[in-house]
């Protein structure tokens, strides 16, 4: 008998450890849903190759140090420029800016292109295969109250946490992060004010990119670099960011975290063959009880 | 006069009937339906880099009656609707014989068109019920798990005298299969399962299905799941500190997932039909050359298409004919040894339901290197 629930031997040991694998899992989901709310806030742009922006740098560190025999350190550092310039400065000049005096629409369709082209280009280019990608943690485990926390689990969260926290920061503690916040809220406005706001808009997306980079690096190492990584992972985070609030960047990092911890719960405690539907099941009750996410604010944006 | 005009029209449709079949066409054509793409394209690219350069080999040496041998690859991209698509386009290609594909769900429904037009398929599936189905032309190149896991459990029962197990298995035809022999013949041993979880083809995330194997403080583990998900598990396994023992049969000692786990899949021991590191010269030799060219290691699934290159050269010699209806006869209750057929590499029989037998190995994966223990004889 399968996936028989084994509530009968429920142990607060293994409670935690899925707990805190599923958080450690539910951060990188949520780096990923929080550049889907920067990308919407700064520019009404919802990105739908969000997926493939994460599965594409790992393949950059690959490229790097498989081709070009660089170190591991230095291929990463390149990945990351690269990154930053093709995923954020092309993405949005080639892509974006045409795009973005048409509507929403056209450019939900183009990222849906563009997610496609990403995902054949690695697979025809590179390789359909799986490829091992480098940890950046040992994989001891630390004894936690009992129970085996794996160390790479930890800091993976720590990693993700205190990334949102310094974008918090330079959000809500510098000067630009507030003409940041100032275009989201109404550009009319901030350009009045003197906020240049074309630059700022420019700047979420660098953020994103680099935000991308990030959970690629940390996700690779336990899931492999795959050409089709980025289906599961950008469908996750798109719910992720409308759990949480579309758009609230706190909302973007809860509902990642929510995800995250309820997918483990619910593939260890009720069923794994349908731990899939479960995201998609909070999806549609959140939708439902309350349409602007956990965190998010009813009214959104006015244009 | 009714006689003259209808006997060139007979003599015509005599000789269009006979057109698959005929060999004036200068090369011989043999189908690699195979997974190129997808959750399969792993084990697939290994399965079609052998059996291109075993037919090199053979177009090098003369081909087969004469003709050379020419090999489309037809990707099934993993999807059984798509590989049954591929298989009756090979077969519409004018293909003699189908090699391939791997993936026990898609041999399911393709295997009945290679049926219907009577079309010999060796195929590299290790579900137990491919053999099951009474289709008298489809022919394994490798054990079925059903002869599989009762070494394995023999092996674990005597030799490590283990009292329960946790089993992981991946939730498709090819993990179905295996499981329930495995399961079964545990049971047959009064062994218990303390765990039994089921994953998804093409999962990427393993921390719960590990932790519930965890906590199931089962003696040995036991993992049944296809080579990337394998390399997935194992580095889930080694990141959650996993203490118990891990077996596996053929794909989680695969050369693939040595590849990909790293560290992760040292200690891992098992059975598997066939190793690349087998004590067996025509073996050794075979992965000398594979790695030469292709700078891999080669898995059990290349050897598996490498020698299944050489039955079809092997069969059509000895028939003296590439008819695919003599082929199939042959083939039931045939054995090939290597003074026969060098490129079989091992003895290998096949009874009258196209299953396969030969000797088979325990190894364990040592430093990146799976090393055989020891050497299991044909059942």
């Amino acid at each position: 008998m399968p996936d028989l629930p084994f509530l009968g031997t429920f142990s607060m040991n293994t409670f935690f450890q899925l707990f805190v694998s599923g958080l450690a899992t539910g951060s990188i989901y949520a780096l990923a849903a929080i550049g889907f709310t920067l990308l919407w806030q700064a520019s009404q742009t919802i990105n739908f190759a969000q997926g493939e922006f994460i599965m594409l740098p790992a393949f950059f560190v690959l490229a790097g140090t498989q081709f070009l025999g660089l170190s591991f350190p230095v291929a990463m550092a390149i990945a990351l420029v690269l990154s930053v310039l093709l995923l954020g400065l092309g993405f949005k000049r080639v892509i974006i800016d045409p795009l973005l005096p048409h509507g929403v629409l056209p450019i939900v369709i183009a990222t849906i292109a563009l997610g496609i082209l990403a995902k054949e280009s690695v697979k025809q280019f590179y390789t359909a295969e799986a490829q091992p990608f480098p940890a950046l943690f040992s994989d001891r485990t630390l004894n936690i109250l009992g129970a085996a926390i794996s160390v790479q689990d930890i800091a993976v969260l720590l990693i993700a946490l205190g990334a949102v926290a310094l974008l918090q920061l330079f959000l809500n503690g510098t000067k630009i992060g507030r003409c940041m916040q100032a275009t989201a809220q109404n550009p009319q406005v901030a350009e009045i004010l003197g906020v240049p706001v074309r630059r700022m808009i420019l700047f979420t997306f660098l953020i994103n990119a680099a935000l991308a980079f990030l959970a690629s690096v940390l996700i690779s190492p336990i899931y492999l670099a795959k050409f089709s990584n980025g289906e599961t992972l950008g469908l996750i985070a798109f719910i992720a960011a409308i759990v949480g609030g579309f758009n609230q960047i706190r909302g973007a990092l809860a509902g990642g975290l929510l995800i995250g911890v309820v997918d483990n719960l619910a593939a260890a405690y009720i069923s794994a063959s349908y731990r899939s539907a479960v995201p998609l099941i909070l999806l549609i009750i959140i939708i439902l009880v309350r349409p602007q996410g956990l965190l998010g604010k009813a009214e959104g944006r006015t244009v | 006069m009714k006689s003259k005009t209808i006997a060139p029209l007979a003599i015509a449709l005599a000789l269009s009937a006979g057109l698959p079949n005929a060999s004036w066409a200068d090369t011989l054509k043999i189908a690699d339906v195979i997974e190129l793409s997808g959750a399969g394209a792993t084990v697939g690219a290994n399965w079609r880099d052998a059996l291109k350069l075993a037919f090199e080999e053979i177009n090098a040496a003369g081909g087969i009656l004469g003709q050379q041998v020419e090999v489309t690859d037809y990707d099934t991209q993993t999807d059984p609707t798509t590989s049954r698509a591929m298989v009756q386009k090979a077969i519409d290609d004018g293909a003699y014989v189908i090699m391939g594909p791997i993936y026990s769900g898609s041999v399911k429904v393709n295997m009945m068109v290679a049926q219907q037009n009577g079309i010999p398929q060796l195929t590299g599936a290790e579900a137990p019920f491919i053999t099951d189905m009474g289709n008298p032309y489809i022919f394994r190149t490798s054990f079925g798990a059903q002869q599989s896991m009762p070494k394995l459990v023999k092996y674990l029962a005597e030799d490590l005298k283990v009292k329960s197990v946790a089993v992981a298995w991946v939730n498709d035809d090819f993990g179905k299969g295996g499981r329930d022999s495995f399961v079964g013949e545990l049971e047959r041993r009064n062994i218990a399962v303390n765990a039994d979880v089921s994953s998804e083809v093409g999962q990427a995330d393993f921390a719960a299905d590990v932790i519930k194997l965890k906590s199931s403080n089962a003696d040995a583990v036991f993992a049944y799941l296809h080579e990337e998900e394998s390399a997935r598990f194992l580095k889930e396994m080694r990141k959650q500190g996993v203490t118990q023992p891990i077996f596996g049969e053929t794909t989680l000692m695969n050369q693939k997932v040595v590849d990909l786990a790293g560290d992760a899949v040292n200690g891992v021991r098992g059975h598997v039909g066939l190793s690349a590191n087998a004590p067996i010269p025509g073996i050794q030799e075979f992965a000398k050359k594979f790695e030469a060219k292709y700078n891999y290691k080669p898995d059990h699934n290349a050897i598996k298409a490498y020698m299944g290159a050489y039955v079809v050269k092997y069969v059509m010699t000895k028939n003296g004919t590439a008819d695919p209806q003599a082929f199939a006869d042959t083939l039931h209750g045939l054995t090939i040894t290597p003074a026969d057929e060098p490129g079989i590499l091992m003895e290998t029989s096949w009874d009258d339901k196209g299953e396969v037998n030969r000797d088979s190995f325990l190894v364990e994966v040592k430093d990146g290197q799976q090393t055989v223990v020891s050497t299991l004889p044909k059942l």
